[in-house]
């Protein structure tokens, strides 16, 4: 039961970073790629249908953990105290913005919406990349089960220092999480647009392919130095596959096959990062010290627990997939004017 | 004030209160979408007051519905972030109807709100009918998840407690029906009818005391004032009587509490108002009803009921004032509200509604009444359970996280202060301003923006 739980919840993790992930980036991006309130409406239009049902995933991946490794929730919720707080601070932002900014016509109104909508969606992917960086790095887990982290220590710590949230290592992972789902939007954007946004759409995803590539190098560098962490055998297949897709990503969208562009992009994130699921397990939370990890068997929840959630989990599962083939079916066009009229 | 348990409880207070605020309305206004399309589709006759009213309340529900998602967020990270010692004891048995809610309701929730909001022109009366059905089923899942949550921390079943100290799940649909989780589902989803009628008869008082859009105001002061008259009656019979009585059965320390009741002892009275003086354990310029409180709880005027004497002072609920005010406050706009709504439907019956401007005027002040009542429910729930986090096993003062201390715990509270004074005057100023232009000509379009 424990290897499925875990693959669940990476599952569940997994899809909020490729589904919210397209989101974000698109959010981020669009003070630049939307000029105009039409442009803008374009954008929100693209997204409109799909970023609640994508941020849901967070919920539910949340949920998972709590329903199956309650401690590890526990414990890496309260060390990242913090850091929990402004990831929430900014999706609370960011969802009033994109639900608020049409409501009233004034351009004031709507410039300052835009601008939240904007930042809030880089600082998620950011956070979101810095906590990856601290799973990969690793936490101060001690003899005790709990930790605390303090946001910044020494950002170029020796060895032995006491880590902190925001280091040399786990910013670097972040700017890579900003640069990935920045392409990653790009290409969602590409897809859904027409006209000028989905001109400058492609360009952005052709302007950070590069810059993307560069700092990935960079962060599989620095993962095996830093955080003295090499992929498994699956892992490494699985990192293999999602360099693969990067490029059929770039490939297809130079040959202007939008939606494979964003497929392969998807895929590029889903794969890279169950090589690095595939490469943590059984470990859930990796300590600093390389000898107090948190493994998901000292975490899980009693047998009779994850055997009676596994049925209705799959059940569940199986409608989210129907709700999603449906919102893909419906909205599988491109957006039209008639999408982006005023409520 | 270095005690960090208390940041921590009051963060949690405010901010599931907040919350409550809005899911409240969700919960109410998802029914009165429902029957208003309900009632236009059967009478059949095109784009009529009805149809206009439904559109008129869909595009509060969205707004409403917003805030609600973006509000809820922080109470689910709270478990992990600020009570971790309980997640760690108890997240192995309440992580499986919180992770149930994500699972079953959210993704529905999210699915078919867009349709709602956005969906009608795209498709048929029935299959928008359809569309508001499933936002009703999905709501009101969700809320039974949470009350099933809040239920084991109430009334802890179907669970055992491993050598470790831990609980794991013994029994999940023993967890799952848990009795106190279908009573309290009971009452809580009746007192957010009580929000939602009162909502909607407020703002067709409004409307009809300010000649607006008379149609549209009959439709939602008929519709409003009905289910008002059935939920505030059934709010507190049978379904708060039987809270009172599950609450009498397990948790006697919490009805002693809130009735202020310091001594034990036959034909207990119920208490009209008076300010329990715990240092002096008395209830200070009380307004008694005899034998009242014995027959509430027990069902005999001369039932023994146990008073806070009987029970060591360590098991006394901590905050004892304000659960004490909290649920005579819930009980007391309880009554209030089943006068009005019985005195609206005797009027709307005779057909005066629309001409008692008086009564108009009182509906339409009236709408805080019921958050304040729902918000009292929970406080005098979540009160009355201390000093328990899991009632009876795990005490809350073990609940907290060991890491956090009262400096960040207190951050975050400002935090939130903060961002919900905003979030708070932006809804009002929203929903005053759909108020004020009145129900939609047209059906939004789909999309978004």
């Amino acid at each position: 039961m424990i290897p499925l739980w875990y693959s669940l919840a990476s599952l569940a993790l997994a899809a909020y970073v490729v589904l919210d992930g397209f989101d974000l980036g698109a959010g981020a991006l669009h003070l630049w790629i939307a000029r105009t309130d039409g442009e803008r409406r374009a954008v929100l239009g693209a997204i409109g249908p799909w970023w609640d049902g994508n941020e849901v995933w967070l919920i539910a991946a949340a949920g998972t953990l709590m329903l199956a490794f309650p401690t590890a929730l526990a414990v890496a919720f309260s060390g990242f105290y913090l850091a929990m707080f402004l990831v929430v601070w900014a999706l609370i932002l960011r969802g009033t913005a994109i639900e608020l900014r049409s409501h009233l016509a004034s351009p004031l109104w709507r410039a300052f919406w835009d601008f939240v909508f904007s930042a809030a969606s880089g600082v998620l992917a950011l956070l979101f990349g810095v906590a990856l960086g601290n799973l990969l790095r690793g936490v101060p887990l001690g003899g005790e089960r709990w930790f605390t982290l303090a946001l910044f220590t020494s950002f170029a710590p020796h060895q032995g220092d006491p880590v902190g949230l925001l280091d040399v290592y786990t910013v670097t992972v972040g700017v890579v999480a900003v640069a990935a789902l920045l392409h990653h939007g790009a290409l969602f954007l590409a897809w859904k647009t027409s006209g000028t946004v989905n001109a400058r759409a492609r360009l952005a995803a052709g302007r950070t392919l590069p810059v993307l590539a560069a700092l990935l190098v960079l962060a599989y560098v620095a993962t095996a130095r830093v955080a003295r962490l090499t992929p498994s055998p699956l892992g490494a297949g699985l990192v293999v596959v999602s360099t693969c897709a990067l490029g059929a990503s770039a490939l297809f969208r130079r040959r202007s096959r939008e939606l494979a562009a964003f497929l392969a992009s998807c895929l590029f994130l889903a794969t890279a990062l169950a090589g690095v699921a595939a490469t943590l397990y059984p470990t859930l939370l990796r300590s600093s010290d390389g000898a107090h990890d948190l493994t998901a068997h000292a975490a899980a929840a009693e047998a009779y627990s994850l055997g009676t959630a596994a049925p209705w989990y799959f059940v569940s599962l199986v409608l989210v997939a129907g709700y999603f083939a449906n919102l893909f079916r419906m909205h599988r066009g491109k957006v039209t004017t008639s999408d982006t009229s005023d409520p | 004030m270095g005690d960090a348990l208390f940041w921590h409880r009051l963060q949690f207070g405010f901010t599931a209160v907040f919350h409550y605020l809005f899911p409240q309305l969700t919960l109410g206004l998802a029914l009165v979408i429902v029957l208003v399309k309900a009632l236009h589709l059967r009478r059949g006759q095109g784009d009529d007051a009805y149809a206009r009213t439904a559109r008129f309340w869909i595009r509060v529900f969205g707004i409403n519905f917003v805030v609600g998602v973006v509000t809820g967020i922080p109470l689910e990270m709270q478990f992990g972030t600020n009570w971790a010692r309980l997640t760690h004891t108890a997240g192995g048995v309440i992580g499986q109807t919180l992770a149930m809610e994500g699972m079953f309701a959210f993704f529905l929730e999210s699915t078919f709100l867009g349709l709602l909001v956005f969906g009608e022109k795209k498709m048929s009366p029935k299959a928008h009918l359809g569309v508001a059905v499933a936002l009703l089923v999905g709501s009101w899942l969700s809320g039974y998840f949470i009350v099933a949550t809040n239920a084991f921390l109430q009334h802890p079943v179907g669970y055992v407690t491993l050598p470790d100290g831990r609980l794991a799940l013994s029994d999940f649909w023993v967890f799952l029906g848990n009795p106190w989780a279908l009573v309290q589902y009971a009452h809580t989803l009746l007192a957010a009818l009580v929000t939602g009628a009162f909502v909607v008869s407020a703002v067709g008082a409004y409307w009809t005391l300010s000649g607006a859009h008379p149609a549209e105001a009959r439709v939602s002061l008929r519709v409003g004032v009905t289910l008002g008259l059935v939920a505030t009656l059934m709010v507190a019979f049978p379904t708060g009587d039987a809270q009172a009585k599950l609450v009498a059965a397990h948790q006697p320390t919490a009805l002693a509490a809130m009735e202020g009741r310091f001594e034990s002892g036959t034909n207990a009275s119920l208490t009209l108002i008076g300010q329990p003086n715990v240092k002096e354990k008395r209830l200070d310029n009380p307004i008694h009803l005899p034998g009242v409180l014995s027959f509430v709880a027990y069902g005999h005027f001369g039932s023994f009921v146990h008073g806070l004497d009987e029970y060591p002072e360590s098991t006394w609920p901590t905050n004892i004032e304000l659960l004490y005010y909290a649920f005579h406050v819930m009980v007391g706009l309880g009554t209030l509200m089943i006068l009005l709504m019985a005195l609206a439907t005797v009027q709307a019956w005779r057909g005066k509604l629309e001409r008692s401007r008086a009564l108009l005027w009182v509906l339409m002040l009236a709408v805080p009444f019921p958050y304040i009542a729902n918000s009292a429910g929970w406080m005098t729930t979540e009160l009355g359970r201390q000093p328990w986090l899991v009632y009876g096993v795990f005490r809350t003062e073990h609940g907290a996280s060991p890491t956090v201390h009262s400096g960040d715990a207190l951050f975050t509270l400002l935090g939130f202060a903060g961002l919900y004074l905003v979030l708070g005057l932006l809804y009002v100023f929203l929903i005053g301003r759909e108020i004020a232009q009145g129900p939609p000509r047209d059906a939004s379009a789909e999309g978004h923006a």
